[in-house]
């Protein structure tokens, strides 16, 4: 089997290129999954890029990306595959009347003709390659889960009809997770695990310049600092990374390059969507922390 | 993730190398790691242990950063995990050499034993020379380089610099039994970092002619992540020292942490209870969830006739689809009397916490604290986005003493029922959350018998451990023989259990 990327820096330099600032853990699991042929579980407070690695990956390495939208009330036809009944029907009238025997009809109306293919069915039987998005898997109930178990593990899909469909290529799988419930041991255990939590002060930074053009090297300092700032006080939610972008964004269209109290006090919705947090953080910002500095964490 | 690289791993590449040369022993250090892991309670399987071993092989052993984030990714599937896995990976796979043996060599600055019998600041007077660049540098020289490190953020420099203060000021000797913390703050208070903070930040006024208060508070949060860094590299230091001193099962033992949720109630450290407090949030929001999704499905009702009829239209008449109606089981009211005394306090903080972030799964929520007196706090939660700034208040602002401020049970029942007696029906479910320890009081048990009769179920959560119950003051026996049910309680995992099946 041959191997999609040849080093971890590999994995990093490729996906910079498709504007997606990998760390160490992030280069590294893919390119492990991807010699291992293992799905990676990504789990992580909502907006620090989850989906946005999948998608970077099946972009930078030419992939087509299969998407599996988790939700609750999720079943085996919407995932797996389904039996095109409507179509099985037409089939079964147009030959009655003719001598056709039983097995003959029941062959053909379970054959691939009649077959369905969702994502998970599609993603095995690809030919090119594919890369396999299940995204916020904890969305669906533990049942379902099980669904998910046999094409992770041994990357194949057993319909009764027809028996076992195995995977033509590995595709590589992301998994995402915002953590509202604990998911299976079997899933986990199936998986690598990757915890992406919000970048370091640098890399935000580096994601800023990367993300925003016309930004300064100065302006994108201090949102990342300010940020950081923010993180560290005790919220309801937590700026994303995706929302610290659109600050920035915000600041290069009105115009300014530097931020102050006044600024950040009229932008700061743009961080913070809980009218406490954007008390807390405002009264944080205004006192003189000299004097009434308690630290947050 | 990328900590305590760079920097070391010349040492660390010659090490495994020689690990690897070795026939491989990288596996055998590999496994007693996942051995000492299980012994802090993760649960590694047999096929998560062959993944990590799979992993490793293809990943260069030089780069350790790799090497970790192979193994992170591996063997440990709850975040929560992630800091027992990496405190356990130093001490594994820390850098080892002789320049990290704490006896033998002449430049050891630890053979002074005065030094180190004293508690006072170990002066650097009797040191040899020679060994590491810094051995020469008097105290203030140390902490003039360290304050210009810290101000430039020359991390090279910082942890040159730890290291060199902590083999000067830890006053560590072979054999010591001494756990880590103890050194660290021989090494800290030497440092006096807190100065040093105010002296970066007074500079920092000085060069910018004055700061505006958000630029103050962004200076202080860049030279305290330096700091923790900084302390994080010393801490580090230490550790090595201790695992080149002791060895690495021996160092994983003496540092084995019970894991956040498993982390006692009555005796969490302060850095605990942050990461309590921490822990908390993503929990009720958990079980929110669970619990919504336990009332929507799970049962199902007598057939809809209606809604049965109008599907059937879609099938010709025929009433192909049953449809079932699904029952809306009335919420239940919950009323919590807590015990807000000294120690058990912070479990009922978390517990009021934890009960008023799900109080959508119940109709009507109720708190009231006491200590010897008692007071309804539900108004402190009305329309309060901030649970956490809520339970704070209860824990300032409560009028709950009486008399002498310490724990009496009784009367505090008998406030309760005076007063709000008559207000428990058939849907109330009562909590009590205390440790039962009445100071020698009447107990007044009656009460709660009464309670029993009119309320739908009453429960005790106590946060001690089962073993000390009814032992010294604790009656719990007397007062669980009325409750419906009495649980210990003492850390995060069973009280989310508990309110797992309270709903």
């Amino acid at each position: 089997m041959s191997h999609r990327f040849e080093t971890v820096d590999e994995v990093r330099g490729d996906l910079a290129k498709v504007d997606y600032l990998a760390d160490d853990a992030i280069a590294g699991i893919v390119y492990l999954a991807d010699r291992l042929g293992k799905p990676i579980l990504i789990e992580g407070p909502a907006g620090t890029g989850k989906t946005q690695l999948a998608k970077s990956v099946a972009e930078m390495s030419d992939s087509r990306l299969i998407r599996l939208q988790c939700y609750e009330g999720l079943d085996e036809s919407k995932a797996l595959y389904e039996w095109n009944y409507k179509k099985q029907l037409l089939r079964i009238q147009t030959e009655s009347g003719e001598d056709e025997s039983w097995t003959d009809i029941q062959e053909d109306i379970f054959s691939d003709e009649f077959l369905l293919t969702r994502p998970l069915l599609e993603a095995i039987r690809a030919d090119d390659r594919v890369v396999l998005l299940i995204d916020e898997v904890d969305r669906v109930e533990i049942e379902t889960e099980a669904l998910l178990l046999e094409v992770l593990s041994d990357y194949q899909v057993s319909i009764p009809e027809l028996g076992t469909l195995e995977a033509k290529q590995i595709p590589l799988v992301f998994l995402t997770s915002n953590n509202t419930r604990e998911l299976s041991e079997a899933l986990k255990r199936r998986c690598l695990f990757l915890h992406l939590d919000y970048p370091t002060m640098e890399r935000e930074k580096e994601i800023v310049l990367t993300k925003v053009p016309d930004i300064n090297e100065h302006l994108a300092d201090q949102v990342a600092r300010i940020v950081r700032s923010i993180r560290s006080l005790e919220l309801k939610k937590h700026p994303s990374v995706s929302e610290t972008i659109d600050w920035a964004r915000t600041l290069i269209l009105l115009g300014i390059e530097q931020v102050d109290e006044a600024v950040a006090s009229e932008t700061i919705n743009i961080l913070l969507k809980y009218r406490s947090d954007i008390e807390k953080a405002l009264k944080e910002f205004k006192t003189n922390s000299a004097q009434v500095f308690t630290p947050a964490s | 993730m990328s900590d305590t690289v760079s920097n070391g791993a010349v040492d660390d590449l010659e090490s495994e190398k020689a690990a690897v040369a070795a026939a491989s022993p990288i596996f055998e250090l590999l496994n007693g790691f996942v051995t000492e892991l299980r012994n802090a309670g993760l649960p590694v399987s047999l096929s998560e242990n062959l993944d990590a071993i799979e992993a490793v092989r293809h990943i260069p052993l030089e780069d350790r950063s790799a090497f970790k984030a192979a193994l992170a990714a591996t063997l440990v599937k709850n975040h929560t995990h992630w800091r027992s896995f990496e405190t356990l990976f130093e001490v594994f796979f820390s850098l080892r050499g002789a320049e990290y043996a704490l006896d033998g060599d002449s430049d050891d600055p630890f053979g002074d034993m005065d030094m180190d019998d004293q508690d006072g600041p170990p002066g650097a007077e009797g040191q040899g020379q020679g060994g590491g660049g810094g051995d020469g540098l008097t105290p203030e020289e140390l902490a003039e380089m360290l304050f210009q490190a810290m101000k430039n953020n020359d991390q090279a420099l910082q942890r040159a610099l730890a290291r060199q203060a902590v083999k000067r000021y830890a006053g560590m000797e072979p054999g010591r039994p001494v756990g880590g913390t103890y050194y660290l703050y021989r090494t800290l208070r030497n440092l006096d970092l807190d100065a040093m903070l105010e002296r970066l930040m007074n500079e920092a006024r000085e060069d910018s002619g004055g700061l505006t208060p958000l630029e103050e508070r962004l200076e202080r949060d860049e030279y305290e992540t330096r700091m923790d860094a900084l302390r994080k590299e010393i801490e580090a230091e230490i550790r090595r020292r201790l695992v080149a001193d002791r060895g690495a099962e021996a160092m994983a033992k003496t540092l084995r942490k019970p894991l956040p949720e498993d982390v006692d109630f009555m005796h969490a450290s302060r850095e605990e209870m942050t990461n309590l407090r921490r822990a908390i949030y993503p929990l009720t929001r958990k079980l929110a969830v669970r619990l919504a999704r336990k009332r929507r499905h799970g049962r199902k009702g007598p057939l809809d006739f209606r809604s049965t009829v109008r599907h059937s239209l879609s099938y010709g008449g025929v009433p192909a689809e049953p449809k079932f109606k699904y029952p809306r089981p009335s919420k239940p009211e919950i009323m919590v009397i807590a015990d807000i005394s000294g120690s058990v306090a912070a479990f009922a903080r978390f517990t009021l916490h934890l009960v008023y972030a799900i109080s959508g799964q119940f109709s009507k929520v109720r708190a009231f604290v006491f200590i010897d007196g008692l007071d309804e706090v539900t108004s402190y939660f009305d329309g309060v986005e901030d649970i956490a700034e809520a339970v704070h208040r209860v824990n300032t602002e409560a009028d709950v003493v009486w008399v002498d401020g310490h724990s009496d049970y009784g009367h505090a029942f008998e406030v309760f029922w005076e007063n709000y007696g008559n207000e428990i029906n058939s849907k109330t479910t009562v909590l009590i959350l205390g440790d039962a320890r009445n100071n020698y009081h009447a107990s007044q048990a009656w009460i709660l018998k009464e309670i029993e009769h009119r309320a739908r179920k009453l429960f005790w959560l106590n946060p001690e451990p089962k073993a000390y119950w009814d032992t010294g003051d604790s009656i719990i026996g007397e007062y669980g023989s009325h409750c419906d049910g009495v649980f210990e309680v003492r850390n995060l995992r069973q009280l989310e259990r508990f309110v797992d099946n309270l709903v």
